[in-house]
């Protein structure tokens, strides 16, 4: 199990003061300067031995990523922006970053822009965030008033700043070419890649778009080295990760742990254990509502990281594991996420926008057994239309949730069929 | 929040001087010339301006201030699901129900906003005191189930707790946000299971 004097968000609870004295009593804002001196290159080979890999769900190492962006700029300014609009289904570790350690973000956010040569950060949160937003706010004010920020920030001659944008409600903005065009003042629908934000992005500008999570590990990955974050977790899947726990355990709650950690042992630990013990799991969803539902038998063993995940044909996304016991209605459960993609489907694609509401309404039915045997393989069948045939991954996310109940749930919808059949026979007779 | 009635909406809208300041900081935020970035913001400001709501006539006012044409405007602010353009209650209730919330019983709390209220889903009460409606995920999922009302979150609910916070409303008190359970945050409820030896 992972050791306090390992993990990176020690205010996740908010148990202590988020304000910039308590934020520096706990090591923020510490020889930051001495940070910026070792230069981009230095900073950008740091985070790509750390193994970093994105914490907003996709997992694409962070260091790469940033090293993307133009070496020389060509005149247009860079940017930095900051992707809190946290709103995948579980998924609720951003919002304690914010609001109880929003110093390790604003630092974060100075030290990926001097490695991406930015001049500015733009930190899109979620609008329902309100007091969140205001928190961020006050940190960010705490740190110019500080020095920190703004013209020859920490005395170092560089020039940053960092702005908070509110999103208003709208779960597409999460994706970063949507959150661009939503930063532009325009409707959050994504855009065609290439050109990818790097060469065009906000404002036509080189951009680089990361998670808040993965922005606010940075400071302490340069502190301790990529070598010490390297060494936690597994290979290709290093470091240490907040979990959100919710569903039927005895304890939800948000944790920072160790990547790799058996599934199981993170919820009898920090989550109390499922609700009437582990033999009452039914199913977890391990990485947001977006990724495939796994049964218990897997439950029992895998680990909670990207690789090991993967080849469970479901994935880490943002390691929110949303528990179910054996009174859960899957069918059900599974429905309410396919109207929930229908809602947010942002309407570009015709897969995505027709087919959301298209699996939705046969899941309604599939929910009472209202349905036909075949209707299974046809919602697999437009499953498989939509996913990868849209501009964006929300077709993806709609479909694998159903791929998911399929593949592990298939007889479940079979016996309601058949009993919602008889029912209607011996109505009949 | 569609369907409003012409007769709700005026033919003008004006930021106050205080609003009409802090508009002007938003745009400030962003590169020259690219002030159409500040739309979300400046609609914002209008509706909580108008009491909760986003007039076509601010809509308008926010088009000419940063200088877009007015179908641009309208496009966020029917894109955007935090814009209302039709009035709702002084107490703007949102009760998530997507999947981490119903896992915890977000039925009971639909059902406790219903029948204290005696409204349903997407309607206001008789004296304009509360809309309440369904929302997806507002990404509190370790506190489930909770609801939005206005800009704060009761979280870790029951159908009492529920109850109670309306009660404390339409008393004029305004209850204190965040977990309803007796827990602080997001830690699980049970005791600390990190985040015990550091000071």
């Amino acid at each position: 199990m992972l050791s306090d004097k390992d993990r990176i968000f020690t205010n996740l609870y908010g148990l202590k003061d988020p304000g910039i004295d308590g934020a520096r009593a706990r090591g923020d804002w510490a020889g930051t300067a001495d940070l910026i001196a070792k230069g981009d290159d230095w900073i950008v080979d740091e985070l790509k031995e750390s193994g970093l890999r994105g914490r907003g769900g996709a997992g694409f190492p962070t260091g790469l990523k940033m090293s993307f962006m133009p070496k020389v700029s060509d005149g247009r300014p860079h940017y930095l922006v900051v992707n809190a609009d946290e709103g995948e289904p579980g998924t609720c570790k951003d919002r304690e970053i914010i609001r109880h350690d929003p110093h390790k973000l604003v630092e974060g956010c100075l030290l990926s822009g001097v490695a991406m040569r930015a001049e500015a950060a733009y930190i899109y949160i979620r609008g329902e965030f309100y007091r969140e937003a205001e928190q961020l706010q006050a940190a960010i004010d705490e740190a110019y008033a500080a020095g920190l920020l703004g013209e020859n920030c920490c005395g170092t001659g560089y020039t940053f700043d960092v702005y908070v944008h509110r999103g208003m409600g709208a779960y597409i903005c999460g994706e970063e070419t949507a959150l661009i065009e939503s930063l532009e003042g325009k409707k959050g629908q994504p855009r065609l890649k290439p050109p990818f934000p790097a060469n065009v992005g906000v404002w036509g500008c080189p951009t680089t778009v990361n998670n808040v999570e993965s922005i606010a590990a940075v400071p302490t990955i340069l502190r301790r080295g990529g070598a010490w974050f390297a060494g936690l977790g597994r290979e290709n899947n290093t470091g240490t990760k907040i979990f959100s726990i919710s569903g039927h355990v005895n304890h939800p709650c948000n944790v920072e742990e160790e990547m790799g950690i058996p599934l199981k042992e993170l919820i009898e630990k920090h989550a109390g254990g499922v609700i009437g013990g582990w033999d009452n799991l039914l199913a977890i969803i391990p990485g947001g509502s977006s990724v495939p539902v796994l049964p218990k038998d897997i439950c029992d063993t895998v680990l909670m990281d990207f690789d090991s995940l993967k080849a469970e044909k479901s994935g880490l996304g943002t390691a929110a594991v949303i528990v179910m016991d054996k009174s859960t209605d899957i069918v059900a459960a599974i429905a309410r996420l396919a109207s929930f993609y229908q809602h947010e489907s942002c309407g570009q694609c015709t897969p995505c926008r027709e087919g959301t509401g298209w699996m939705a309404r046969v899941m309604d039915r599939m929910v009472r057994g209202d349905a036909e045997v075949e209707e299974i393989d046809s919602l697999l069948d437009v499953s498989t239309q939509i996913e990868g045939h849209t501009i964006c991954a929300l077709g993806d996310a709609a479909a694998w949730p159903i791929q998911g109940l399929i593949r592990h749930f298939r007889p479940e919808l079979e016996a309601r069929i058949a009993t919602a059949k008889q029912a209607a026979n011996t109505r009949a007779a | 929040m569609s369907g409003q009635t012409q007769a709700q909406q005026s033919e003008h809208f004006e930021f106050t001087a205080e609003n009409l300041q802090k508009t002007k900081e938003h745009i400030a935020k962003y590169p020259e010339g690219r002030q159409a970035s500040a739309v979300m913001p400046l609609l914002d400001i209008a509706q909580r301006q108008n009491g909760g709501w986003l007039p076509q006539a601010g809509i308008r006012c926010v088009a000419t201030m940063l200088d877009m044409p007015v179908i641009r405007v309208l496009e966020v602010a029917s894109f955007y699901t935090m814009y209302n353009l039709a009035p709702v209650g002084e107490h703007f209730v949102q009760v998530c129900t997507t999947t981490p919330c119903w896992l915890r019983g977000s039925d009971d709390i639909v059902s406790a906003c219903k029948n204290k209220l005696g409204i349903n889903m997407g309607e206001t009460t008789q004296d304009g005191k509360f809309t309440i409606i369904e929302v997806e995920c507002l990404g509190a999922c370790a506190n489930a189930p909770m609801m939005q009302i206005g800009d704060d979150y009761y979280e870790d609910l029951t159908a009492d707790t529920t109850t109670k916070v309306l009660d404390a409303l339409q008393a004029g008190d305004t209850p204190t946000p965040g977990p309803q359970s007796g827990r602080k945050k997001s830690e699980p409820a049970g005791g600390l299971t990190s985040l015990q030896e550091t000071s």
